[in-house]
């Protein structure tokens, strides 16, 4: 079994976190796991994306070319990476910075308004973990609990921020379903 | 019989193969010397250069790493990080040490890298067979400065010493001639400091050397030596460039 | 053992620390500089050195000096860097100082991307600076790999005397995966007894590569090429997958080549009998693991990450008894495992004989 999944955005979206908080959230459940990103010369602005495979078995080739799951936080994301759904797939968009068009039949379409969510929970940067808990009931190999352990070791030096996150993902899990 | 000159224990057996009249052979008698009073032979290893310079790794009774052109003063850090209680010293000609290695010999300064180097400023290139080199003077005739040295085209010689001087992590800069016995006792003195400041740990040193080439200059030794006092005192200033106070102190 | 998720270059570094490197000298270059990153904060606290050079030429010749003294020393670079160090690797090898290099390839040539690639194998294997010598190179496929070759390639720097090249590349530095911190098992003793340190109580010693005669010069090259054919003879080494029985043979190493064992799987679901050997030594080329193959299988398809350079050596192990052919990406980008079947199938048209595997 394997969950592939793609998250693109502006940089300082928090893009790369996301993947990491799935990553690790495979690391507590001892999963194979791969944490890609698109790396680039720019440190801030521009686009940002990454991918996280998760497996329960060895993973080969690397390389995501369509996804089980793609999480787009912005327009330029989604007409970049729309297209990189797997049939069947899910494709998780943040409404309040992108709009939809053209709508691909084959795949769930679940469009969030992740941005005013974190906005309405008091923090704009946690609109990448309202994205986050869109995409968990979407995934075989990642869930509340694993992320709820993850979030408790990746705040651990800022215990503050733990709780704004949980809400974020709660929010996110809520409206997926 | 009793013996009033010998060999210092700092020079092996091997003869100099230095053209007659080079002074590398002075120089290399010189910290051979001060290794030995300072009884270092032992805990020190050198770094060759590429060019006549290079020689010196057979003369000397310690330790010697051959480095790549210009490299020396990088080799040196090498050996220095991985060994700090030891001596290092580079021996090094003007082509590779303010030329094809200067962004080494700035940035050895610039850590205060605790090795010491020897600078022979001959104002050419010697074992290639006399090219223009970052030293030669205005007008001076080399294979690669045929009708003279041009300001115009390629500037005027690089006084290295003062450059280095300037760089807060040497703490002594020393510019020196053996053309006399006179100018020799000094250097000596000057090379003798640049060793101590090293034992010191008080940061880098620099010890130029005015040095003849009479092979590439078409001079006898004799005039060679005139040659020197005529055209490069005045370019080339002597003295104690840099000397920091805790330098002074030693 | 503790299985932690890190970045590729991280693990490189972490692996020198465990193999007892006490000495890092770099410049920092993208996709490589976690390497001097992770490096600068964790080597100091155990008592290693970590110098950021004025270049690369600095850093190797750093590097060189530090090697003298017997002391294990690492550098990590990315292409255009690796080409900067060239003069000073050509020394090394020619002084045979036991150092470890690490080039994250990206692509090139000139200033070039930032993405994968695989185009200094030729730079790697077949010499890259001037003169002839050879280092061993070594190529991690995965994480874990990461960590097991870099820690290997310190002993094998010792034993041989010579500069070992861990040949990786911005795909794999970046990318984070699971692996095992494993101890590493006591090193093999090597005794160094051509290290400067001091002539305290032994004839003084030169390190320098300078023959004065041709026939000193002839000398020390036959002594070299007879080391590097004892290397040839015996650390060949190579990954093979499923080619038991295979009648279709993929050769790729790195990043491509853990692709590739997606696509031997892909084939093998479709009946179609394929197999991978993947090279771990780029130098020596482990042609002992393609010879035995070469009467069973039809054809060769070599998978790279530029104009085709690996596939010379896979030619000469072939002996032109099977048609050897490239199926390449170039400029960072990567094949995926489908793209490397279909021209497989291109090429060779393969039948779809064999057992249906799943």
């Amino acid at each position: 079994m394997m969950d592939k999944v793609i998250m693109a955005g502006f940089g300082g979206q928090g893009i790369m976190f996301l993947g990491k908080v799935l990553a690790y959230a495979g690391m507590t459940t001892d999963l194979e796991l791969c944490w890609i990103p698109s790396y680039g010369p720019e440190m801030r602005g521009g686009t940002a994306n990454c991918s996280v495979i998760l497996s329960d078995e060895e993973i080969h080739s690397p390389v995501v070319d369509l996804a089980d799951a793609v999480v787009v936080m912005n327009q330029p994301a989604y007409e970049r990476f729309k297209s990189r759904v797997k049939p069947g797939g899910v494709l998780i968009v943040n409404s309040s910075l992108a709009t939809t068009d053209n709508k691909r039949e084959d795949i769930t379409i679940i469009e969030i308004p992740a941005s005013e969510i974190a906005n309405n929970l008091g923090n704009a940067s946690i609109a990448n973990m309202v994205c986050l808990g869109a995409l968990l009931p979407n995934m075989r190999l990642a869930d509340w609990e694993s992320v709820e352990k993850t979030m408790e070791k990746l705040t651990i030096k800022r215990p503050e921020f733990l709780q704004g996150n949980l809400d974020a993902i709660k929010k996110g899990i809520e409206f997926a379903n | 019989m009793k013996k009033v000159f010998e060999r210092t224990k700092g020079l092996s057996d091997a003869h100099f193969t230095f053209c007659p009249g080079c002074t590398h052979g002075t120089i290399m008698r010189l910290i051979a010397e001060v290794m030995d009073e300072l009884n270092i032979i032992e805990d020190t290893i050198g770094v060759s250069p590429v060019g006549c310079a290079g020689f010196c790794q057979d003369f000397f009774t310690c330790d010697f790493v051959g480095a790549a052109h210009g490299r020396a003063q990088a080799v040196g850090t090498g050996i220095k990080r991985s060994l700090p209680d030891k001596m290092v010293f580079t021996y090094q000609g003007d082509g590779d040490i303010a030329a094809i290695g200067t962004q080494h010999a700035i940035h050895c300064a610039a850590r205060g890298e605790k090795i010491t180097s020897i600078m022979v400023n001959n104002a050419i290139y010697g074992m290639t067979g006399g090219q223009m080199a970052p030293t030669t003077l205005e007008g001076m005739k080399t294979t690669t400065s045929p009708y003279g040295r041009d300001p115009i085209s390629v500037g005027m010689p690089m006084d290295f010493p003062k450059i280095i001087a300037n760089i807060p992590g040497a703490v002594y800069v020393a510019s020196v001639s053996v053309d006399s016995p006179k100018n020799i006792n000094k250097a000596k003195k000057a090379i003798k400091k640049a060793f101590q400041v090293q034992q010191a740990g008080l940061g880098f040193a620099l010890v130029s050397v005015l040095s003849t080439c009479p092979t590439n200059w078409g001079l006898s030794p004799v005039d060679s030596l005139k040659w020197l006092r005529e055209n490069m005192l005045p370019i080339y200033e002597l003295g104690e460039l840099k000397e920091t106070e805790e330098v002074k102190s030693l | 053992m503790e299985r932690v998720l890190m970045k590729g270059n991280e693990i490189i570094g972490e692996a020198a620390i465990q193999a007892g490197c006490k000495l890092f000298f770099g410049y920092p270059i993208t996709p490589s500089t976690e390497v001097i990153e992770y490096l600068s904060a964790n080597l100091p606290p155990k008592g290693g050195t970590v110098l950021q050079a004025e270049d690369e030429i600095g850093a190797i010749n750093m590097c060189y000096g530090a090697a003298c003294t017997g002391n294990r020393v690492l550098t990590a670079s990315s292409s255009p860097g690796i080409s900067l160090k060239q003069e000073g690797i050509s020394f090394a090898a020619a002084v045979e100082l036991p150092m470890v290099l690490v080039n994250v390839n990206r692509c090139g040539p000139g200033l070039g991307g930032l993405g994968p690639a695989q185009s200094d194998y030729f730079q790697s294997t077949k010499g890259g600076g001037h003169g002839d010598y050879r280092l061993i190179v070594l190529a991690p496929s995965k994480a874990q790999e990461l960590y097991d070759y870099t820690m290997e390639a310190f002993d094998l720097a010792d034993q041989y005397r010579n500069p070992v090249m861990v040949h990786t590349d911005g795909f794999l530095g970046q990318t984070m995966e699971p692996v095992v911190l494993k101890e590493r098992p006591q090193a093999p003793d090597v005794n160094k007894d051509w290290i400067v340190t001091g002539a305290k109580n032994r004839e003084k010693r030169i390190l320098a590569s300078y023959s004065l005669t041709n026939e000193v010069g002839e000398a020390n090259n036959i002594a070299w090429e007879n080391k590097y054919k004892e290397i040839q003879d015996k650390e060949q080494r190579w990954e093979s997958f499923h080619t038991e029985d295979a009648e279709y043979l993929l050769v790729s190493y790195g990043t491509t080549g853990r692709i590739c064992k997606s696509t031997v799987l892909n084939a093998r679901k479709k009946g179609i009998k394929l197999g991978l050997i993947r090279p771990i030594t780029l130098w020596p080329f482990p042609e002992k693991g393609i010879k035995p193959l070469l009467n069973q299988i039809k054809g060769i398809l070599t998978v790279e990450l530029n104009t085709g350079q690996m596939i010379e050596d896979v030619k000469l192990a072939a002996e032109c008894k099977v048609p050897v052919k490239l199926y390449r990406r170039q400029g960072g980008m990567l094949p995926t495992e489908d793209e490397i079947l279909e021209n497989l199938e291109k090429i060779f048209q393969p039948e779809e004989s064999g057992e249906v595997r799943n």
